[in-house]
């Protein structure tokens, strides 16, 4: 930091300081006005112009980081976050802790409990479909096994109860009647049951539901077949409310066994039976994943946990990258192409004529994208002036028209004319520096038109070739309505597989995959663009 | 660079061929928006020329496709939204964005380029990143949903005004990078304060920079379709967004009315600019103009 | 956005007033204004005239019309975890409708209380049938995916195609197709041409062999296809010569063919039947549920449906609807002919299965685009 008053502007303490500059303390130290040392005024003017500086900046900063930045940022953190599995399958994910997704067994009994214990829940808070979406990312086949499943849990016991054992069990009243008043005998009597249904009934008044017209969760009927079971003096002495119903289920529950768990859900999708859908739930256990990211790689997760590429035939993003490189790339190429002969023309002509010709160049990038892309689908469709015109003057038959759109052809030759002038302006600002003496130097000296151009000139443009190219490059890849519009199918870049997603296919997290990485090329481009231009020196018309 | 004299036949053969070739790409630059213009007069619904056109008959032209954009009542929403949006998105952009023009040509500002960067990022951010995030972002404001301003005018406004950003500060402070310091310094010395010497005279040279910066944050706002496609429902429905609509369902020769309407806003637009520039060179001294 | 606020507009009522009056219960504690998400177009205007316009008039509610329905899903879930749901009653297809009600978006109906009965007094439920897929879902109109192909192919020599299969014929058959770029409907036509009975073609195609098979299948006219993603497409290449032969809705290729009378038919053989309709999104305040709800029985009683007809070749959901089936609104034909679920069109029929799809769509879209993409 530099306190020298010359590299101070205008807002320094100039008159007043520059007076009391002449003056001295004791210790030889120049005093300002005020008799501080200048040194220290001369600071604390810098930072208060600094502050200034970003009192004026700070709205702005403000507005774009909360309205900007900070929206990118959450959306990008879609990519890694995995709340749903966790937060659904909290139980299963910990029965699953100490099986082995290698070993090819099957988890046990307790991991089938613990599924269905989440399960209840999750079908009665509707979340369990949205999870089997979320899984068939990674597989197909969940979806229809949670919501077979979610059939089933729904009235498990229920179902066990009223075949094998009493009809009487369903109606609210019998638990309203048990555990209506809290503490109650049946409390003691049925401890696990009296708890079940207190959580049961909370959450029944969190949803705005009256607990007592309400049939129970399934859970509260797995807990009351464990209490009867377990038997136990409180039970076979119980006197309450429903004595008679108790003793009468509790003669019964002994004659047969609860049913499995394991067998159930298997019985319900033979697809839970297999351990390799029970491998992707384990590698899926996590708050934040991978997986994401590795899709929109081609990759994925084998049962066994190791990474390897996906199969061909389901491979898509990859190619889809390299695609948008390369017509990125051709874009590029051929707006330097086409803009390097004009910014030529524009920067050796006098002045008064090339700011005609300016405007010829200005009036594409003035007129709306969407006016600039219908007239594109009105000059290169199969009905389109251009083919008309080359059938009208024969060079094509009737039947022969070109397919100009819906490919890659449409893609080009549209997005080139929306960046031309991109390309054009950045050039043409840079040669207009370049001497018209350094031709002439090199051609006295004997170099040939070619050589003088290819030697002295050339050489020179190339700073603007760079601003050109990386700003035409930048936007070209992040490109979305042209490609949707006239690219068909082999014409459209990644942003339209990310839109796609987001508003089709529903897989969010696979969309902000993708946008991250679009999002780190494009960010590294700009810092290349910001190193070699300068951002401040980006030019507009 | 007139051709000299003693030019060999091989540079003037080169000389006429390049004025041809840049003759094609000034052709394929003007073309595409000069067809559509005839074409939005077609009294056909086709999009290309019919016999009648090419034969110059009267009838064969005429301004249904105008009447029905007049009195669509879809196309007629669409352009008063636009109009809605448009303004509210530049005076947010030109207010802020000028203030922070202003703070970042002052000499000493901390973290100079980073700021700089992450206030010119909306312009290089693909469009489609930018209107997923604030599509999420924008339901649930920082996890409250009651701060939701999804769907609404206020929503499209904020995302146009970020967007627009860019370009005030990029115009701004390209006129104060040419801003001479000893006026302000002047005007200190003849005891102005600071809010006298900003309007009397920072304010009059920035203000044609200020105004084509606008320019571009309108027209940013008046041309953008992703974003609104993300955020607005179908009352909060633009031009842009019902071009786009239309273009992907089937092309109505309105769309080229609208078009052929857009371009001469455009020209006009451009004419301004290009007016400013020169007013602005000329203030500063800095051509002839 | 259309307000219609048509008390004192001059609107044509479809049915006397009076009887419409008794049948409509008062509604009670509703909201005065309601926001109907639709698909826009002509299937809009439709609605508009079979079911918004009368209602406003006996109603006096005012009706925002949105055309969202293509993000619905999308959309109202972005509103449900932001808690703040703008709209009253949504048109979805079924497939949507099941996702919505899935992840509990939408609203679960109790049909026989909230709709109304037959004229004959048949229960909701039982006039419906096999049409309600979902708890959520109130089925508005049968529709068909199915062919359309031009008349006037000089290289067919006179012949025309029959038969699904015929899509994949292009010896006989020369010249583009369009075909919608997704998998659903194209890899089930597939596997059928490629010798699959009717009723294994899902059980096939959940295996990888039955996978590569379709698209062995499809690769042979894959030279020759056009892909479309938006309903106009189709019939616009067809009228434009772009095309031979393409898939599209029933309604779509009716108005090309009636309407705008271009040389083109329908190929009815293996048409895939789906459903589209309304939901209420979950959640809704209590006086926007109430008009809703009102709104809903109005709407998706047997006459209301049979008015639909009128204006589009949708067939309607209810049983009861079908014998009311008149004559087009403006072109004065017959309409009943022209219905997807005429026993002449539906000779071959297939039923798009919703369930498989939710399972492997994931899966077998991410083969599909790599597959279109090479």
């Amino acid at each position: 930091m530099s306190t020298t008053a010359e590299t101070l502007s205008s807002d320094a303490p100039s008159p007043e300081a520059q007076e009391a500059a002449s003056e001295t303390d004791a210790r030889g130290r120049l005093l300002a006005a005020d008799g501080t040392p200048l040194k220290l005024s001369l600071a604390r003017a810098l930072r208060r112009q600094k502050l200034r500086a970003l009192a004026l900046v700070a709205p702005l900063l403000f507005f774009v980081l909360v309205s900007f930045i900070f929206p990118i940022g959450g959306m990008l953190l879609r990519s890694v976050q995995n709340d749903i599995v966790p937060d659904t399958l909290p139980r299963t994910i910990a029965a699953l802790e100490d099986w082995d997704p290698a070993s090819d067994v099957l988890p046990g009994e307790p991991a089938f409990a613990a599924l269905y214990t989440d399960l209840v829940v999750a079908t009665e808070r509707k979340t369990h479909t949205r999870l089997g979406s979320r899984l068939n990312y990674a597989a197909g086949g969940y979806s229809s096994m949670l919501r077979k499943s979610g059939r089933l849990v729904a009235d498990f016991h229920l179902d066990w109860f009223e075949k094998k054992v009493s009809r009487d069990w369903d109606e609210p009243e019998v638990f309203t009647a048990l555990f209506g008043e809290g503490e109650g005998p049946a409390a003691q009597a049925l401890p696990k049951t009296a708890a079940a249904y207190a959580a049961w009934a909370e959450e029944m008044r969190e949803q705005g539901e009256d607990p007592a017209k309400e049939e129970p969760w399934d859970l509260v009927y797995a807990a009351l077949v464990e209490d009867l079971r377990a038997g136990g003096p409180a039970l076979t002495g119980y006197s309450g409310p429903q004595a008679e119903l108790i003793a009468e289920t509790l003669a019964k529950i002994g004659e047969y066994d609860p049913p499995s768990y394991t067998d159930a859900f298997i019985k319900s999708d033979k697809d839970w039976g297999d351990p390799d859908n029970w491998a992707i739930i384990h590698q899926l256990s996590g708050r934040y994943t991978s997986s994401y990211f590795l899709a929109a790689a081609d990759l994925e997760r084998n049962t066994d946990g190791e990474i390897v590429d996906k199969p061909e035939e389901e491979s898509i993003y990859i190619f889809l990258f390299e695609r948008t490189l390369f017509l990125s790339l051709t874009i590029t190429f051929s707006c330097l192409l086409l803009g390097y002969p004009i910014a030529w023309l524009l920067s050796n002509l006098p002045l008064r004529i090339s700011n005609l010709l300016l405007i010829l160049v200005l009036l594409p990038f003035w007129t709306s994208l969407l006016v600039r892309t219908s007239a594109w689908i009105v000059l290169l469709q199969q009905e389109g002036v251009i083919n008309d015109l080359l059938v009208s003057v024969g060079i094509l038959s009737d039947s022969g028209r070109l397919q100009m759109m819906f490919n890659q052809t449409g893609t080009i030759i549209a997005m080139t004319h929306i960046l031309l002038p991109f390309m054009i302006l950045p050039l043409y600002s840079v040669m207009k520096t370049i001497k018209p003496n350094y031709l002439r130097a090199a051609k006295s000296l004997g170099a040939t038109d070619w050589t003088a151009f290819w030697r002295v000139y050339f050489p020179n443009t190339v700073p603007g070739i760079g601003a050109g190219a990386i700003l035409v490059f930048i936007l070209s890849i992040g490109y979305y309505i042209t490609p949707e519009l006239v690219g068909g199918t082999e014409g459209v870049f990644i942003s339209n597989r990310i839109a796609y997603h987001i508003s089709s296919s529903l897989n969010w997290g696979l969309a902000a995959a993708l946008a991250s990485l679009l999002l780190i090329v494009v960010l590294a481009l700009y810092w290349v663009y910001d190193r070699i231009v300068g951002i401040d020196n980006v030019k507009l018309g | 660079m007139a051709l000299p004299v003693y030019a060999t036949t091989g540079q003037k053969i080169w000389y006429y061929a390049f004025r041809v070739i840049c003759a094609a790409i000034f052709f394929f630059l003007i073309f595409p928006i000069i067809t559509i213009i005839p074409l939005s007069f077609n009294a056909e619904d086709f999009f290309t020329f019919t016999p009648g056109m090419l034969a110059f008959e009267s009838d064969a032209y005429s301004f249904k496709h105008y009447d029905d954009f007049f009195n669509n009542e879809d196309w007629q929403l669409a352009l008063s939204n636009s109009l809605k949006i448009a303004p509210m998105a530049t005076f947010l952009s030109v207010s802020l964005g000028t203030l922070a023009a202003i703070g970042l040509s002052q000499s000493h500002v901390p973290f100079r380029g980073a700021i700089m960067a992450i206030l010119i990022s909306p312009m290089i951010v693909p469009l489609i990143i930018s209107a997923t995030g604030m599509f999420f972002f924008y339901s649930q404001p920082f996890g409250f949903s009651d701060l939701s301003i999804q769907g609404t005018y206020w929503a499209i406004v904020l995302a146009h005004a970020v967007l627009g950003t860019p370009f005030v500060i990029i115009t701004v402070t390209a006129t104060l990078v040419g801003f001479d310091k000893s006026l302000t310094r002047a005007a200190a010395n003849m005891g102005a304060d600071p809010v006298t010497t900003f309007f009397r005279v920072q304010m009059p040279l920035i203000v044609p920079g200020v105004i084509s910066g606008g320019l571009f944050a309108f027209i940013t706002s008046f041309d953008e379709v992703v974003v609104v496609l993300f955020l607005g429902s179908a009352q909060q429905k633009t031009l842009p967004w019902q071009m786009f609509t239309g273009l992907r369902e089937q092309i109505s020769p309105t769309i080229l009315a609208v078009a052929t309407i857009l371009v001469t806003v455009s020209v006009l637009l451009l004419l301004t600019v290009e007016l400013l520039r020169r007013r602005s060179e000329r203030l500063r001294g800095m051509s002839p103009g | 956005m259309k307000i219609t606020h048509l008390l004192g507009a001059t609107a044509i009522a479809l049915v006397p007033l009076a009887t419409l009056a008794e049948d409509l219960p008062p509604c009670d504690n509703c909201a005065d204004t309601m926001t109907i998400v639709s698909w826009g177009g002509a299937y809009s205007s439709s609605q508009l005239k079979a079911y918004h316009e009368p209602y406003s008039k006996l109603t006096g509610v005012s009706i925002v019309n949105d055309e969202s329905s293509n993000e619905a899903v999308a959309k109202l879930r972005a509103m449900a975890e932001a808690g703040n749901v703008s709209w009253d009653v949504v048109d979805v297809v079924a497939s949507d409708a099941i996702r919505l009600c899935d992840e509990g978006l939408a609203r679960e109906m109790d049909f026989n209380e909230e709709l109304a009965a037959a004229p004959d007094g048949t229960s909701a439920e039982e006039d419906f049938g096999d049409l309600l897929v979902s708890d959520c879902f109130i089925p508005q109109i049968v529709y068909s995916t199915t062919f359309g192909y031009r008349t006037d192919v000089a290289e067919w020599n006179g012949r025309e195609p029959d038969d699904i299969c015929d899509v994949f014929d292009l010896e006989n058959f020369p010249g583009k197709r369009s075909l919608e770029k997704r998998p659903i409907n194209n890899m089930e036509w597939a596997l059928l041409c490629d010798g699959v009975a009717k009723e294994d073609v899902y059980d096939v195609l959940e295996t990888e062999e039955g996978q590569d098979r379709a698209f062995a299948k499809l690769d042979t006219i894959k030279d020759s296809v056009i892909w479309w993603s938006a309903g106009a497409e189709t019939p616009q290449r067809l009228a434009d010569g772009e095309a031979v032969m393409g898939s599209t809705y029933n309604g779509r290729l009716f108005s090309l063919i009636e309407e705008q009378g271009q040389p083109v038919k329908m190929l009815w053989d293996a048409q895939v039947f789906d459903l589209d309709g309304w939901i209420i999104p979950a959640g809704l305040p209590e006086d926007r549920l109430n008009r809703a709800l009102h709104y809903i029985m109005f709407a998706t009683d047997t006459q209301r449906l049979a008015d639909q007809a009128k204006f589009i070749s949708y067939g309607p959901a209810r049983a009861s609807s079908a014998p009311l089936v008149g004559k087009h609104a403006d072109l004065g034909i017959d309409m009943a002919p022209h219905m997807p679920t005429d026993p002449a069109n539906a000779k071959n029929t297939f039923l798009y299965n919703y369930e498989w799809w939710a399972d492997y769509r994931d899966d077998l879209d991410a083969k599909f685009q790599a597959w279109i993409a090479k």
